[in-house]
């Protein structure tokens, strides 16, 4: 199902096959009228795709077809091993994780893990995890560091899940815990957000040596939705809350929360999903080869550095 | 979340003062409290042992030793991202620091516990819900970093709506940052004691307060990631009685204890004597 500011788009392009195929079928020569539609489809794209709003971002970062964690991992990686479990309670099917190797050179990965479909969705929990879906992060960080092995995050959630099981088993506990055990690994770590970077549920996995961000993904410490609920007392007002929160990857580059845009195809990353993992291929192994000097150590310090040195406030 | 409770706060509070100002009312038993009989009981009512909000300044007076307090914090909070909603961020901005009386929704400063040397951080509901933004993270991380330098120990009352909304991704880095400048601390084995009131949700929970080396909470405290709204509009029931309250958390095995906030003192004092490498031969 087309987003609303795609609609006209697909009512051209199907316009067009229409002709096309009547074109083929039939013998008339329509190649002036298709070249014209053609140009107007070009202009119309640029004009929706190149100025999209924040809004229209947060709707593309959302989008079905959309690629997610495991289809990055199967795109761009081979020997994919997942691993299950937390070892404590249960196991979490909105993060996944496990072993892999990427150009040659073996990590250790995790995600957050939307389903594909509906009834994959409900079993994944929406990409929102409990406490175990962190504490099998952490058991993947765990195994990083002793290996040595790059650890390489991939971020897509709409937040942690807010729900009464989650906080009996200590929801805020886990973030806070999974966010100090990335900070002190002595492996390159590298977070990549590919959709929605939802909040404490989206940092839990966020401390990375680097940050890098899909053109149209977002990451915020609230929703759209929920900051409209809160601040204009009506989620409608989502695309107004999307705007005030400066949440697409333009901005975050600039607050220096992210160090790196990985650009999308025209129209976003589900139009041209094979695109869209050439360049998070390109785009992780530029990053991990400006790691590959660094020792433990400093790692470590790198990673406290960036940190360290996020916000704004006058003396 | 934060600016609404506030709101919500805020009408309680004016309903409280329609009554004589001589008078409080507990908003849990609704005895009539005299203001002095709660003053000086730390404001606990005497009839319920109900936990009223105590402000950021009356717990310096209560944590630290006497005459030991010379304060570190006044950074002053700025607009980094031109936020508007219904008003202004700036002008928001203001109102809540006349409100509080201080730039930002944090105080601290070097004291003496139980004459153990420390850095005492209090959060402040009185600005913004407690909301953290960036001038929140960097004190934290400031106090922590200079009690790492001064061989100090740490101890951080929260009370706090959250992350705070206005200041966006940028609110959200606070969590990493003083939970990685905690890692500071760990490295020369000062003691961190956190103390959990009422309320504390979202970033701030899910950071530096959940991470100390012993947590406390004060009895009946409303404590837990996401806010009890969002949860009941997420699983559509009722939730169960005393959910996320300092006594569940107990129960879950979240905190190390409830302590009663008329012998808080004298726990954190103990707590920190028998942690601080300073004090290890001494008798406490």
């Amino acid at each position: 199902m087309p987003l609303e500011f795609e609609k006209p788009i697909e009512e051209l392009e199907a316009k067009i096959a229409e002709l096309e195929g009547f074109a083929a079928s039939s013998g008339v020569d329509l190649s002036g009228e298709l070249q014209v539609l053609r140009e107007r489809l070009a202009q119309l794209k640029a004009e929706t795709f190149d100025n999209l709003s924040r809004w229209e971002r947060v709707q593309l970062a959302r989008a079905p077809g959309r690629p997610t964690t495991l289809d990055v991992i199967g795109g761009i990686m081979t020997e994919f091993v997942e691993l299950y479990g937390d070892r404590t309670y249960g196991e979490d099917p909105a993060v996944v994780g496990g072993l892999a190797r990427f150009e040659g050179t073996s990590v250790v990965v995790v995600g957050h893990q939307k389903g594909r479909d509906t009834k994959e969705n409900i079993r994944r929990n929406f990409a929102m995890p409990h406490p175990e879906g962190y504490r099998k992060a952490m058991r993947m960080m765990d195994l990083a560091d002793r290996f040595g092995r790059p650890f390489i995050a991939f971020i897509d959630t709409p937040g942690a899940y807010p729900g009464v099981s989650a906080e009996e088993r200590g929801q805020a506990w886990v973030i806070a815990q999974s966010i100090q055990r990335m900070a002190r690994l002595r492996v390159p770590a590298i977070a990549i957000i590919l959709g929605e970077g939802g909040s404490g549920g989206a940092l839990a996995i966020g401390v990375g040596n680097r940050v890098l961000i899909l053109e149209n993904a977002w990451y915020s410490v609230i929703s759209p939705e929920s900051c409209a609920a809160i601040l204009w007392r009506d989620a409608k007002e989502a695309a107004k809350a999307a705007e005030a929160l400066r949440l697409s990857a333009p901005d975050l580059l600039s607050l220096g929360i992210v160090d790196r845009i990985i650009p999308e195809p025209s129209g976003g990353a589900h139009r041209d999903p094979t695109a869209t993992l050439a360049n998070i291929k390109q785009a992780l192994q530029a990053t991990l080869a400006e790691l590959a000097d660094l020792s433990p150590e400093q790692l470590f310090e790198d990673r406290y550095r960036r940190f360290r040195g996020l916000g704004r406030y006058q003396i | 979340m934060a600016l609404e409770r506030l709101f919500r706060r805020r009408r309680a509070q004016g309903e409280a003062r329609d009554i004589p100002e001589l008078w409080v009312k507990c908003p849990k038993c609704d005895a009539q409290i005299y203001k002095k009989d709660l003053e000086s009981n730390l404001h606990v009512c005497p009839k319920c042992e109900h936990h009223l909000r105590l402000s950021a300044d009356r717990r310096i007076e209560m944590l630290a030793d006497a005459g030991s307090f010379e304060q570190i914090t006044g950074l002053k909070p700025t607009d980094p991202l031109g936020f508007v909603d219904t008003e202004p961020y700036p002008r928001r901005l203001e109102r809540y620091q006349k409100e509080a009386g201080r730039p930002d929704a944090i105080v601290g400063g070097r004291c003496t516990i139980g004459g153990v040397e420390s850095v005492l951080l209090v959060m402040d509901y009185a600005f913004a819900g407690g909301s953290m933004g960036s001038v929140v993270g960097e004190e934290i991380t400031r106090g922590i970093e200079l009690a790492a330098r001064e061989n100090r120990a740490v101890v951080i009352v929260s009370v706090s709506g959250g992350a705070r909304m206005q200041e966006a991704a940028l609110s959200l880095m606070q969590m990493a940052k003083t939970t990685l400048a905690l890692d500071r601390l760990w490295a020369k084995k000062l003691p961190y004691v956190s103390i959990l009131t009422d309320p504390t949700t979202g970033g701030v929970t899910a950071s530096f307060a959940a991470i100390a080396d012993v947590i406390l909470a004060e009895p009946g405290a409303l404590i837990g990631f996401a806010g009890p709204r969002v949860i009941k509009q997420t699983i559509r029931q009722d939730l169960p009685e005393g959910f996320q309250r300092s006594e569940f958390l107990l129960k879950h095995g979240m905190v190390d204890q409830v302590v009663d906030r008329r012998r808080l003192k004298e726990t954190v004092a103990r707590i920190l004597k028998l942690l601080h490498p300073r004090t290890v031969n001494h008798a406490g």
